[in-house]
Formats: C-alpha cells, structure tokens, sequence
C-alpha cells in the first residue's frame, strides 16, 4: 500500500535571509542537520542525489531536481522521475517583523510505494513526521545561529 | 571519575563513569573544586521532576579549573578558574540577546520534551532531567561545559570557593527574585521559605531598598537565620496564622509584595494541603502550590508577586480569581544567571555579602548520599552542602 506524508514546520532564525538560504541552497549542508539523510551529492545547479537511511539497516536513494528557485526567499525541489520514492520539499525565508530574523518554513511531502522499501519509508515518517521535521529545523537554527548542534551524545553517565 | 548519579527516587550513588569529553567546538572541560546540592535538586531527589533517567550525573551549582578546551572557545585558558551558571546559554538567539539567558532557543536538545509540556522550551539546564537537555551535572570530579564561551566567569584568586560558589545559582536566583518584586522605597517584602533561596532573597531585597522583610517558614535554625544574619522580622507558620499575622504587621494592607521561594514541594497544614499531598500522591496534581496559594491571597491589592520557587507541571486549586482582582503582578523563572554573574561578583568584591553564611555542611563527594538524606530532611540543622570531589 503506498502512503503519503506531508508535514509543514516554522522557525525563526536569528539571521538575515540571504545568509540561511545560501547556506540551504548547497543541498550537500542539508545532511549536517537532517538526521536522516546520510548524504547529498551536487550533480549540477539543478541536480543533486540524496541517500536517507532507513529503518533494518537499509538506505533509498533518489535524484532530486530543483524545480523552483527565488534568490534569498525559496528553494523549492522535487525527486525526478523514476525514482523509487516521490519526494518534494519546499523552503521559504521570510524576514520576521522588527528585524528580528527570519521565518523559516519547511514543507515536505513523501509518497512510498508498497512493498519492503516503502515500509521502511513509511515507517521513517509515518510515526512523528512533525516531531521530526521540527527536530531537523531546531538543529539548522541552532547550527546557524551558534556554529554547532547541542548534543549530550557521548556524555559520561552511570548508566 | 567519580559522580553522583539519580537511580530513582531516594536512590542516588557515588558511582564511577567515563570522565567527560570535549563533543563540541564550543565545549570546557572543568575539574571541579566545589559544589553544592540544591533544593531544586530535592525535587529530582524526591521523583516529582520527569523525565529522570537511570544513571543521570546531578548537579548544577559548581565551579573548578579548566582543564580542556573546545577549539572555538577563545576567552578562557586552561587553569583559569570561573563559576558556571546553571543555565546553558548561546549568546546568540533572539532570547540571549535580550538578556533572557534562561529561555535560550538553542541548549535543549531534546527541546520537543519540553514543547510538549510547556508549548516552547526553556534553555538546556546542567543535571535536571532530560526535558531540559539532558546534560551532564557537576557533582562529580569533572563536567562538560558547552557554550563555555559565553557562561563561565573567571574568578579572582583572593576570593575564596565558598565565597563565590553561590552565583551558579541561588545568590542570584534570589537577587532576580527580588528585583521582581519592582520594590519602592518604604515597601515590605515578605518571603515564604528559609531555604538557601529565600535567604539570599531576603538579603537581596534589602540591598534593593525593601524596608522591612518578613521570612516565614516552621523549621527554627532556619527562622533564625533569617532573622540574625538577614535581619528579616519572621512568622513561624506552625505557631500562628501566617496569612493573619501578615496582615496585622502591616496595618491590614498585606505585603507590597511577596515571593515564593518554596516552590513545588510545599509542606502545608490545613485541609488543602491534606487535598494536595493526596493527589500529588496519585499524580492528578504534579505540584503542590500550598505556598502560592498564601502568597497570592497575602499580597496588598496592585502588589507583586514574584516565584523564584519551582514548578514542573500542573497546579489545582490557585486563587487565580484574587491575583485578577487584587491586580497583582506575577513574575517568575528559571533566573538568567548570566545577567548578574558580574554585578553580584561586584558586591562580592565589595564586601557587601559573604555568600557562604547560608553553608552549614561541608562534605566530601563521596558522602553525597548521606547529603541528600539530611538535607531533604532537614537533620543536623541543614541549610546548605557544599560538597568537595
Ligand atoms: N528559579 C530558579 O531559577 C531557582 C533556582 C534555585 C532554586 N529554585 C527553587 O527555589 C525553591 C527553594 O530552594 P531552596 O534551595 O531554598 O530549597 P529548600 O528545600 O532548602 O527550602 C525550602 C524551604 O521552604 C520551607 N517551606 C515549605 N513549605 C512552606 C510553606 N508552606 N510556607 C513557608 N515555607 C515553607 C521549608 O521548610 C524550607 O525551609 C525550590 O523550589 C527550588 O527548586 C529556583
Ligand atoms: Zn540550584
Ligand atoms: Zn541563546
């Protein structure tokens, strides 16, 4: 059976526009703080290969291709055909009222098919995709307004 | 190293775990020379914070010598002595840079805990639960600090631990406590809870120009501390009315304004507290706001109110209805430490407080259990341990 996910977040990051969406608009940043993604290879300004890892150990793999683009204010994209998951995103930055950074908000949007991969997919976004994409968002804010992501991994405890 | 971990309610050890590591450019790595158990941490101790895992390092007043250093942070040296406060902070969100270091966007890693319970999360804190970061405590022989670049502060050398150790935390939880209270010259402040907290806020308001402080709690050294090294009037609750006595010392008008330094754990007497500890018992009520509730139906109409006292979750039974009526101003949070680490220090230098006459116990590190014991129970006179690794 194939499932669909669509999920949509907000955040405002105490930066200007230009510095968020350059440092979005290299796709091969977007790993450093999406945890999922394992990586993103640049093929070309328009396209780029994304590997995400999936629940068992296992990976999917997918051509994205830039399918909207407005200097400092959107980035929009989408996986290209044949892949074997559909895939689209979209980011827009928008300056926040009395200089007070900008309002960064994400859409995503998966459609898995049936069978193993699909599960796995769907499994990986189904549960919390919100909790997720959010996560995702507080570590791109957290990387851009303090130059590294918060972590407790790898700390001592008496556990 | 050594560390005191949480195993569960009335259960922490001394136990040996991996010493800390740098895991961020920003990161320290503090040996630690003193620090101190909290009430705050008698919360946690007592099960009613959530989120508490196994194995959880505690602590988050200490101080120490920086032995490690993250490659991004340039203002320290190793060996430099500082004090770190209990709030983790960037230095670089909307929140810090407006001077509201406890609400930092940053420090939380598992800020969705915190977003579930309260809407948005405060900042990371050092040793209190993994709704609020999850990090690492300070009582043990070393710590990870992060953002070390924005929160230690380095100490003279002619100011001794115990002198300086208490603005981690309560000198200027109490200090912010007091400032809440907006005083005006002639006013009254009255503070329920001797504990360290409430000792530092009566102190606090008068270097703000209060005229009068009026203390209340039950326990007698503490009572008495107030009055003689405070200089506090007091009101034993166990022996009067404390609602009624107010009022008669101050002409019938009730306190300008009043503070909670109390907080979730409060011990109480009439048919409400009775209502509380039942349901706090069962958790219907995770907090039991019998303090709050005084404060609120004491302070004179248009009066402050001010809460450096903890609360985790959900209060039944607050009159809402005499803080809309009477127009009182409610303020209250975890305290932005890193606004008063210097001009508190200042005072320090000055010889205007001695923070270290609320310490009435010294311990080694490894008797921290036996510290958690007497200190919940108020054995052997306890107001404040400092514990040495
Ligand atoms: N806001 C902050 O950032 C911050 C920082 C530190 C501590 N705190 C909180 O401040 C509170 C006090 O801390 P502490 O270290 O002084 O703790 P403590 O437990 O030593 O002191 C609490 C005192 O309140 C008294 N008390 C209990 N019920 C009372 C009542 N109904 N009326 C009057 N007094 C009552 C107790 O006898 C005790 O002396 C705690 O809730 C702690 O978590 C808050
Ligand atoms: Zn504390
Ligand atoms: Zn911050």
């Amino acid at each position: 059976m194939s499932r669909k996910v669509h999920v949509e977040k907000t955040v405002t990051i105490n930066k200007s526009a230009a510095e968020l969406y350059q440092f979005w608009r290299d796709f091969e940043n977007l790993p450093y703080f999406m945890k999922h993604l394992k990586s993103v290879h640049v093929i070309n300004n328009r396209q780029s290969h994304w590997i995400e890892d999936a629940p068992f150990g296992t990976s999917v793999e997918w051509d994205a291709e830039i399918i909207n683009e407005q200097e400092n204010q959107l980035i929009a994209w989408a996986s290209m055909a044949g892949s074997e998951i559909k895939h689209s995103g979209s980011v827009q930055f928008q300056p926040a009222t009395g200089e007070r950074g900008t309002a960064v908000k994400v859409k995503l949007e998966y459609e898995s098919p049936a069978g193993i991969i699909g599960e796995a997919i769907a499994k990986l976004f189904g549960e919390e995709p919100e909790q997720q994409i959010g996560d995702d968002l507080h570590r791109f804010k957290q990387l851009m307004e303090t130059g590294e992501i918060a972590t407790t991994e790898g700390q001592s405890s008496g556990r | 190293m050594k560390a005191v971990c949480w195993h569960g309610a009335n259960d922490v050890r001394v136990d040996t775990v991996p010493d800390p590591k740098i895991l961020n450019p920003r990161d320290a790595i503090l040996k630690i020379t003193s620090t101190a158990i909290c009430g705050s941490d008698l919360h946690l101790y007592n099960g009613y914070i959530p989120t508490m895992q196994s194995g959880d390092i505690l602590g988050h007043e200490f101080m120490g010598e920086v032995v490690e250093l993250g490659r991004e942070v340039k203002n320290l040296q190793i060996g430099d002595r500082v004090v770190v406060p209990f709030t983790i902070s960037c230095g670089g969100c909307f929140f810090c840079q407006r001077d509201l270091w406890s609400l930092c966007d940053n420090t939380n890693p598992n800020a969705w805990m915190a977003e579930k319970l309260y809407g948005h999360s405060p900042s990371g804190l050092f040793g209190y639960s993994h709704m609020l970061g999850g990090y690492a405590g300070g009582q043990a022989e070393y710590v990870r600090v992060p953002f070390a670049d924005v929160g230690p502060m380095k100490i003279p050398a002619e100011l001794s631990d115990e002198q300086v150790l208490f603005l981690t935390d309560i000198f200027p939880t109490g200090y912010m406590a007091a400032e809440n209270c907006d005083i005006q010259p002639g006013d009254t402040v009255a503070v329920w809870g001797c504990g360290p907290v409430g000792q530092f806020c009566i102190k606090s308001a008068y270097m703000l120009g209060a005229e009068r402080v009026i203390a209340i709690d039950r326990i007698p050294e503490r009572l008495q501390m107030a009055k003689e090294q405070c200089h506090a009037e007091i009101i034993n609750y166990e022996e009067v009315d404390a609602g009624e006595a107010l009022k008669e010392m101050t002409g019938g008008r009730g306190p300008d304004a009043c503070i909670d330094a109390v907080g979730m754990e409060a011990h109480g007497m009439g048919l409400d507290a009775f209502y509380d500890q039942a349901k706090q018992a069962v958790r219907l009520e995770t907090d039991r706001p019998t303090a709050l509730r005084q404060v609120l139906l004491a302070c004179r109409k248009g009066g402050h109110v001010s809460i450096p006292g903890v609360y985790g979750g959900f209060l039944d039974k607050v009159p809402m209805g005499a803080a809309m009526n009477k127009g009182l101003t409610l303020k209250m949070g975890q305290t932005h430490v890193h606004r008063y680490l210097k001009p508190l220090l200042e005072h320090v230098q000055r010889g205007d407080i001695d923070p270290s006459f609320v310490i009435t116990h010294r311990l080694p590190l490894e008797e921290a259990p036996k510290g958690y014991e007497i200190f919940k129970h108020k054995k052997d006179s306890c107001i404040k341990i400092v514990l040495k690794p």
